[in-house]
């Protein structure tokens, strides 16, 4: 029973770790049920089609995919690829490089990776040699030097596109996209991005240079196929080993689909977002409560799992605080309203705090003023609190300006569930002036 | 320096070099050297006639020129099919030379000989005798008839007219010091004369001064050199430690010790008149000599390996006499291993073979070069290890030596074994494919396939005016041998790169056929490299083959544009995306430009950029006075003239209806007129027919839809798709934006404000409020997107937020949902 358990956490985990059934991409299109069937299908096989050429063909290609975060663009180029790389004639002669804007950072280490990954004349065991400009020149007349009928194709991957714009002179995406257009090695250029406003970032030469083909990745299902998705995500396939527990935890996970209140979380998860990495997360809370005595995902599980994932982040750190660094929050609550949002600083905040004591206060005692000034700077290390912009750091510590990082409603919610908050302190937060 | 003294007859000439005892004569017929672009390598040619010219001050000569090994192209060296020997000289019956000299330039005379072609090369170590077997007339090589080659009256040669000397070393090696100084003198005069602009006159006095402080520093070594030798000689031929060392070779050559250190002296005097570069020879020949002496051996053998050394480092220009230290040291390692038979010393030298065979075969890799060179000297100052008395000299030397050198950032790093390093000759090139290629299937693939802005159009249509400009242009400056700069404009995509490429495949055919003069073209871009300084870099790697740092590259560059050379062809340079060349200072576009102003760079400056204004935009005064006005813009494509570049490249190939062709035409010249846009667009239309084809009642052809959705793809935005498409709170967060911008009536808010509006809105919608943490990451998902512009998120709720779409497009995408 471990041993199922642990291949059944398995097979979730990997189930839940792509995006699902692109496996079936090709073997049944109904099942692709991820993202608008019609839109997804003729984006693979738009680029399919373009790769393929590029690898069998030997012509030279760009193309860029956008989309928002989570809507299976990375997955799209990998189904695509393997798909590509079934086909013999492409799996042999394709070269593939691949190259993400967070990692090479300058055109300095894109070209070093670059050439690491080629493998070409100059990289000796795992590393490259030589300068920048010598690179450059290298790689450039390697890529000069081929032809379309002779040498293999390089697919060059870029994810991240963006972020290879902000490069100097955009100098790798200038040479990467002219070898594209001219008669050189064939090249297939894929960039992918989250910009909607990408071809804007490029400079014109670069932007001319570059095809124009974009695949737009939007996530345009409705509720239905949302649910549909996170059906399928939870099932166990056909062939699942042991077939009994395959066939309750199928039906277990079909009633959890039909019950409503399961339904009303996962419809606020969809109108808050249709990202599928937020639903992954979801679905990982909730199977990691199965366990070998409690075999199934029951509808409070997933209630639970929704109620982390949309905790307010501020609103539990304002639990840890101390009844003194709370009272300072309110005491700032009070100064946003009564001055607008203008800023603030220690000793206002602490006069404040004094007028409540002295006027309401029957539980709370004063505190020295050193006491108070900890308390006001642990509040600046949780960043509750931020000084303003430009403030000088010359100013005394008590007078330094700053602003409240939190909004009015967190601080209110804060204190409902405070415990063994003063009712005093409760009424003060709640009237209208301090 | 040099007195080059010119007698007034015609049928002879008398000169005179400093150094020399007595004036050489040349008389027509005779064979000669002529000074050049290389010191070491000076042009040879035989004397005509000689003449003085109206005023009759100037002496010159009409002389039949001979083209060295070196000077042959290294791709049409391969025509010749062996290789060449290094004396070997070519008949030179190419046209557009200029054959008339200045005696000035003279160095004096050389002996030629004319082998027949199947006759192999004498053995000989005499660099004074030069041999023919072939002509050479920049295509190809042909046999060449001795009539032509040698001199009616075979001249005496220059080593008989000195007083026989002391020995035949001293004869040779005085011989060759007067060859060398006199070509130094004159290059040095020259270049004095020819320098105007200071810094090049700063960077050459320098070189200069370097070159003084070696000479200095080798006279110096010689001295003690000298010394060493005649504390040697008055020494008692006792066993000196050396000579226990090295037993089993003193037992292979049984000679007095004394008889080398005598032989050694006249050598070393003789040396130390030596200029730095040639010196090697007659030390080579020394050694010959004194093989018979072990002493004598092994201290020339460190002198020798010093000096070449040194040599190297001295030299600005490192291939030759690189090439013949290295040579050199070979030789001598290879004896020195023959006389260690016994295999005490065996593996010291096995890595150092290794080491100078990469060594020699990579002459231009500075880095590499100096690893050698260094791992050689250690091998030196091993062997030397134990014998004090000898070797002391060398090793102070070599202190001095790593003095002039200059510094290397990591000097271990490439000595350490084991340390990987970059192999010798790297071949730039990507590995071939292992299946070929599959021809186009159908029609649309073949359309497709001529549509791809890569595939190199037949003929370049609608260009044929600016091709006429620049035609003409190139073609007469290269007729003249004159220079000039043009400056070429226009948006990307409207064929000026294609248009230059084109002429220059015209001139190269012209030149081919005899028409024009032969040119050399290169080729370079602001946007393929890292720094504009490297330019000279590439530059001159096009020119020579050299590599240099941009420093030395562009001093390199400023001697040859600016020094006098005979037999010079004119080179055509294209400088594409000029505005990347741009630095502060802007030396880099000041040289291009003012290169071709020389009275002898024959350089054609061709520069292309985008904008028409950069001459005045972004280049001070004196660039762009030098960039001149010569200067063409290339306009936008008109829809019609991109109908018919579509056209030109289908070819007939019936791929598209009439209708479509004019509608991408029509599009695109209204967007840009760029053609790459044009046919990017036709290729993407090929793809939607063919993948609608499922359709019956469509004839193949691609037709308007098709187009349309292309166009579609490609220019539509996706700003409101992408609204439509996004999740609900994404929608209500813009919705709520716009409403706190016209509460506020600005187009910018905080997160916090904006937040309240969207919680306002979610209860009118019947949603359950979010949470501030799920507002901000709806908030930052459209940040992503772009569809919002936001400060950095660190700030939490203070963050400032903007639309960047404009409002009636959000409006527009939430209405139509």
């Amino acid at each position: 029973m471990p041993q199922l358990h642990f291949r059944f956490r398995f097979r979730c985990s990997r189930g839940t770790g792509c995006v699902g059934s692109c496996v079936r991409i090709h073997e049944k299109a109904a099942s692709w049920c991820i993202v608008g069937v019609v839109v997804t299908l003729c984006a693979c096989r738009h680029l399919l089609e373009l790769l393929r050429r590029s690898a069998i063909q030997g012509e030279s290609n760009s193309v860029l995919i956008v989309g928002p975060r989570g809507a299976g663009k990375t997955m799209l180029l990998q189904c695509v690829l393997r798909d590509l790389l079934q086909e013999k004639e492409a799996q042999k002669n394709l070269l593939q490089v691949h190259l993400n804007g967070l990692l090479q950072t300058d055109d300095r280490i894109a070209l070093k990776e670059i050439t690491r990954q080629l493998n070409l004349e100059n990289v000796v065991g795992d590393k490259v040699f030589g300068s920048f400009a010598e690179n450059l020149a290298f790689l450039l007349e390697a890529l000069k030097k081929g032809d379309r009928s002779s040498s293999r194709p390089v697919l060059f991957v870029l994810d991240e596109f963006d972020l290879f714009a902000h490069h100097k002179n955009q100098t790798l995406l200038y040479n990467l996209f002219d070898v594209s257009q001219s008669a050189q090695t064939p090249v297939a250029v894929v960039g992918v991005t989250c910009r909607l406003d990408v071809l804007e970032l490029l400079e014109k030469r670069v932007k001319s240079r570059f095809s124009h083909r974009q695949i737009h990745l939007l996530s345009s299902f409705g509720f239905s196929e949302y649910l549909q998705t996170v059906r399928t995500q939870l099932s166990l396939p056909d062939d699942f080993t042991d077939r009994g527990f395959a066939q309750d935890w199928n039906s277990s996970i079909q009633t959890l689909c039909e019950d409503k209140s399961v339904e009303e979380a996962l419809q606020r998860h969809f109108n808050s977002s249709k990202d599928f990495r937020s639903l992954h997360m979801l679905l990982m809370l909730c199977l990691s409560r199965v366990s070998v005595s409690k075999p199934s995902i029951k509808p409070a599980d997933l209630l639970d799992a929704s109620r982390l994932c949309l905790c307010d982040a501020k609103a539990n750190m304002l639990h840890g605080l101390s009844i003194l660094e709370l009272c300072l929050i309110i005491a700032m609550k009070h100064l946003n309203d009564v001055y607008e949002g203008e800023p603030f600083n220690l000793q206002m905040v602490h006069n404040e705090f004094k007028k409540f004591l002295q006027r309401k206060s029957n539980s709370m005692y004063n505190f020295e003023q050193p006491v108070v000034m900890k308390a006001f700077e642990h509040l600046q290390q949780l960043e509750l609190i931020r000084p303003v912009d430009g403030s000088s750091a010359k100013t005394q510590r008590e007078f330094q300006l700053m602003r409240l990082m939190l909004d009015h409603s967190q601080i209110m919610e804060a204190l409902q569930k405070y415990p063994q908050c003063p009712t005093d302190v409760k009424q003060w937060a709640m009237s209208a002036f301090g | 320096m040099i007195d080059s003294v010119c007698s007034l007859c015609v049928s002879s000439l008398v000169i005179s070099v400093e150094g020399l005892p007595r004036p050489t004569i040349i008389i027509p017929e005779q064979h000669i050297l002529i000074e050049g672009d290389d010191e070491d390598n000076p042009y040879v040619a035989k004397v005509i006639r000689l003449f003085g010219d109206e005023s009759g001050e100037q002496m010159k000569a009409v002389v039949q020129w001979f083209v060295r090994v070196s000077e042959v192209p290294l791709s049409k060296l391969k025509l010749l099919g062996r290789e060449p020997h290094p004396q070997e000289i070519f008949h030179y019956q190419g046209r557009i030379c200029d054959d008339e000299v200045n005696v000035e330039s003279i160095l004096r005379p050389v002996q030629v000989k004319h082998l027949d072609s199947a006759t192999p090369f004498p053995n000989s170590d005499d660099k004074d005798t030069m041999y023919v077997k072939l002509s050479w007339d920049s295509k190809a090589f042909r046999v060449v008839d001795s009539a032509l080659v040698e001199s009616a009256c075979e001249p005496a040669s220059p080593s008989s007219q000195l007083p026989h000397a002391v020995s035949g070393v001293e004869t040779e090696s005085l011989h060759s010091a007067t060859k060398l100084s006199a070509s130094k003198c004159l290059s040095t005069k020259r270049r004095n004369l020819a320098t105007r602009t200071p810094g090049v006159c700063k960077k050459l006095e320098l070189h200069s001064k370097w070159e003084d402080v070696v000479s200095q520093l080798l006279d110096k070594e010689l001295d003690s050199k000298v010394m060493l030798a005649h504390r040697l000689s008055s020494s008692p031929p006792q066993p000196h430690p050396v000579t226990h060392r090295l037993t089993p070779i003193n037992k292979a050559h049984r000679s007095p010790v004394t008889q080398g250190t005598i032989r050694l002296k006249p050598s070393t005097i003789a040396l130390n008149r030596l200029p730095p570069s040639k010196m090697n020879r007659p030390l080579l020949s020394a050694r010959e000599n004194s093989t018979r002496s072990v002493l004598t051996l092994t201290s020339f053998k460190t002198l020798v390996a010093v000096y070449t050394i040194h040599l190297t480092k001295a030299q600005s220009h490192p291939t030759c006499p690189h090439n013949f230290a290295v040579c050199l040291i070979r030789n001598l390692l290879d004896n020195q291993q023959d006389l260690n038979s016994d295999g005490e010393d065996e593996d010291e030298f096995v890595p150092s073979q290794k080491e100078l065979n990469g060594c020699s075969e990579e002459d231009e890799d500075d880095g590499e070069e100096e690893a050698g060179l260094d791992s050689e000297e250690e091998i030196l100052v091993k062997k030397g290890r134990g014998t004090t008395a000898v070797f002391r000299t060398p090793r102070s030397k070599q202190k001095t030596h790593s003095l002039t050198r200059t510094p290397r950032k990591n000097p271990n790093k490439k000595i350490m074994p084991g340390t990987p390093r970059t192999p010798h000759q790297a071949t730039p090139s990507i590995p071939c494919r292992s299946l070929p290629t599959r021809q186009p299937a159908n029609i649309l693939e073949e359309a497709r396939a001529r549509l791809h802005v890569s595939s190199v159009p037949e003929s370049l249509p609608c260009r044929e005016q600016e091709f006429q400009d620049i035609y003409s242009f190139v073609e007469s400056k290269i007729i003249d041998g004159t220079g000039g700069c043009m400056y070429i404009s226009g948006v990307p995509g409207t064929g000026k790169t294609a248009t230059v490429h084109e002429v220059m495949r015209c001139l190269q055919h012209a030149a081919d056929v005899d028409e024009i003069p032969t040119f050399h073209f290169i080729e370079i871009n602001g946007m393929k490299m890292t720094d504009p300084h490297q330019a000279y870099v590439q530059i001159l790697q096009n020119l020579t083959g050299q590599k240099a740092t941009p420093d030395h590259a562009a001093a390199l560059l400023d001697k040859r544009f600016n020094n006098p050379a005979p037999r010079k062809q004119t080179t055509v340079l294209l400088v594409d995306e000029l505005d990347l060349l741009w630095t502060r200072k802007q030396n880099v576009m000041y040289n291009l430009f003012d290169w071709p102003t020389q009275r002898h760079a024959r350089l054609v400056v061709l520069t292309i950029a985008n904008t028409m204004d950069l001459p005045e935009r972004i280049m001070i005064n004196r660039v762009a006075s030098r960039l001149g006005l010569t200067r063409m813009s290339f306009q936008p494509y008109s829809f019609k003239q991109l109908q018919q570049i579509i056209m030109s490249r289908l070819n007939k190939v019936k791929a598209f209806e009439e209708d479509a062709l004019q509608l991408v035409s029509r599009k695109v010249a209204a967007l840009s007129g760029d053609a790459r846009r044009c046919l990017d667009i036709c290729r993407r239309a090929t793809e939607i027919c063919e993948h609608s084809t499922t359709n019956p009642s469509a004839t193949g052809l691609v037709g308007m839809s098709h187009v349309m959705e292309a166009l579609n793809e490609m220019f539509s935005s996706a700003y409101i798709t992408a609204i439509k498409c996004a999740s609900m709170q994404e929608q209500l967060f813009l919705r709520a934006v716009i409403a706190e911008f016209r509460r506020l009536g600005l187009e910018e808010a905080t997160f916090q404000q904006v937040f309240v509006q969207h919680q306002a809105l979610c209860r009118l919608e019947g949603l359950q409020p979010i949470s501030v943490s799920e507002g901000l990451a709806v908030c930052q998902r459209l940040g992503a997107c772009r569809l919002l512009l936001l400060e950095p998120s660190r700030l939490g709720v203070l963050q400032r937020v903007r639309l960047n779409v404009s409002q009636d497009d959000v409006l527009y995408a939430l209405k139509a949902d």
